[in-house]
């Protein structure tokens, strides 16, 4: 046997585990958003019957699909989710500009700790990491406390449940994805090319936008992706933090299964979750492909 | 430019980044404080205690699915690391259409929201078990058998950056002295990707270890795991026994990452320097 051979054999445990898990339950999803709900074990309709004639009848069904269509909370989703990932993106990527560059800007020695900082939360529980900030924004939280102790209020806010407490959550959870691609990126830019820009005369604000931006286009977007895509379906940020006119794609889904038990409309809605982010997650592969062209 | 304005500058720059940074911090630091707080009210601080600890270590429930976790965690973690690391060479050595096939599915199962794996996963054992009658029902094998999915394609990626570094000629300077392919890339690249591998599954421990939604999926009755358990809990209202416990597995994870980073410069160094 050849190294050559040992590594396309050594392939096989990877492709049949992602054909076996990954790609087949897709096609499951697919096969199960054209059943209906029924009260027996599995939950759905099969698709193929066998009649009385002893042929296969195609039992399947657009229901679930139609539904999707036709109810307006579902549509009130898919947009609540759009425009709530969207919103987390710009506020990470606001945030993580200023961070990524100041880390990767800064002397050596302090860099490793300083981008060590920016991924230990990621470390950390998702859950919990949500869960502090129900302490911080509810009506008798500390930020309440805060305000209404200095005085700026003279009533406590109502964040918690709210589109603002859904927003802080999610770019809290998000931020470290930002700041690590824009850092890669910025690492990069040799010093030169700003010490030459500043010689010919350029202000730091000019050299970042027309320079330092552009240069580092590629993790901008890595990063705007790997924040928008999983921000898309998140269940646990609108789940604890929002309030009911928080509905989003993950809440209906989970919704749809655990308290309807509806797994053909669960299911729809996940493939439909899946046919979004289809574009985000191909652009995302390109700029993978870019980085390293093997 | 004067340098009073850029001063001005600096200094509206210096105060975006601290920002961030307190924006990552604060909530963290405050859940631990709050961990040690005598009263049962967030805002009103009622002295030094550690009664929440004491009454967490009586909770049988959270015990329980604590020491599930941990068992799913090093199991998933694991079987992920073997996973990964085929996935890894295979990522780095293979090129054409399978390669673009591995690219694209564990790229994806990196950003895939968990709500989509878990259902599918779901789905999946329902099916096998129908077929072919394995796993049978829904319990901590099939919550372990989603975490390793997952987590493999995290650890993948470290494998991946590691193994570009390394030197295909000292595998094959093995191969020259008459190892067998499978030797030589057991006894010398698998060593020289060794903190790649412990870096990986640390980081597929604490993903399985953190992991609510995926399991609520796929776990079945007697088989909650600690973020379910948790999860109801938060949800009845803040409770200080879990900040307790948060602060327990925030000072697990930093442990965790800090060792894992300095493992990290402890092993690398010697390659460097080769």
């Amino acid at each position: 046997m050849t190294s050559a051979r040992f590594v396309s054999s050594s392939a096989w445990l990877p492709l049949g585990w992602m054909a076996v898990f990954l790609l087949l339950p897709v096609a499951i999803l697919l096969r199960v958003s054209f059943s209906e709900p029924r009260f027996e074990q599995p939950p759905y309709t099969e698709l193929l019957v066998i009649g009385e004639t002893g042929r296969w009848l195609w039992e399947g069904t657009l229901q679930a699909w139609r539904w999707l269509f036709e109810d307006p909370t579902y549509r009130d989703a898919l947009r609540g989710s759009l425009a709530m990932a969207s919103l987390t993106t710009l506020t990470c990527l606001l945030l993580a500009l200023p961070m990524a560059w100041a880390i990767a800007r800064a002397p050596l020695a302090w860099r490793t700790p300083l981008l060590l900082a920016v991924i230990l939360p990621f470390w950390t529980s998702f859950l919990i990491r949500v869960y502090a900030w129900i302490s911080l924004l509810k009506p008798e939280g500390l930020i309440n406390a805060a305000l209404l102790g200095s005085g700026i209020i003279d009533a406590p806010m109502l964040i918690l449940h709210s589109n603002v407490a859904v927003l802080i959550g999610m770019t809290y959870a998000y931020l470290p994805f930002m700041v690590l691609p824009l850092y890669a990126t910025f690492a990069r830019i040799e010093d030169d090319l700003l010490q030459a820009a500043a010689d010919l005369g350029a202000t730091p604000w000019q050299t970042f936008m027309r320079i330092s931006l552009p240069l580092a286009w590629p993790g901008v977007l890595a990063g705007c992706l790997l924040v928008f895509i999983p921000a898309m379906g998140d269940f646990v940020v609108p789940d604890l933090l929002g309030g009911p006119d928080n509905y989003m794609l993950g809440t209906a889904l989970w919704n749809e299964f655990f308290r309807n038990a509806d797994w053909p409309t669960a299911s729809a809605l996940a493939l439909t979750m899946l046919l979004v982010l289809l574009l985000p997650l191909a652009l995302l592969q390109r700029l993978q492909r870019r980085e390293d062209p093997a | 430019m004067n340098t009073q304005a850029r001063g001005t500058a600096r200094l509206g720059f210096l105060t975006a980044v601290s920002f961030g940074y307190a924006f990552l911090y604060v909530p963290i630091v405050l859940l631990v404080l709050y961990s040690f707080n005598d009263s049962r009210l967030v805002t009103v601080w009622g002295g030094f205690s550690t009664r929440w600890y004491s009454s967490l270590f009586e909770n049988q429930v959270l015990l329980t699915a604590a020491w599930r976790s941990l068992q799913v965690a090093v199991t998933s973690a694991s079987l992920a690391t073997l996973v990964g690391l085929a996935a890894g060479l295979a990522l780095v050595r293979l090129s054409g259409f399978r390669r673009g096939l591995l690219m694209a599915c564990f790229g994806s199962l990196l950003v895939m929201p968990d709500v989509l794996i878990g259902l599918s996963m779901l789905l999946l054992f329902v099916n096998l078990e129908q077929w072919v009658g394995w796993p049978a029902g829904r319990g901590l094998t099939t919550v372990s058998l989603a975490h390793l999915t997952f987590a493999s394609a995290y650890v993948a990626v470290v494998v991946r950056a590691r193994l570009m570094q390394v030197d295909t000629s000292i595998e094959e300077a093995a191969r020259d002295l008459g190892a067998r392919p499978g030797q030589a890339f057991w006894l010398v690249t698998v060593p020289l990707v060794r903190p790649a591998l412990i870096s990986g599954w640390l980081l597929a421990f604490t993903l399985s270890l953190d992991d609510l939604v995926v399991a609520s999926f796929v776990s079945g009755p007697g088989s909650s795991t600690l973020p379910m358990v948790i999860y109801s809990s938060v949800r009845l209202g803040v409770t200080p026994e879990v900040n307790a416990l948060a602060t327990l597995l925030i000072a697990a994870v930093a442990l965790g990452v800090i060792s894992a980073a300095l493992i990290n410069r402890f092993l690398s160094r010697p390659d460097s320097q080769r």
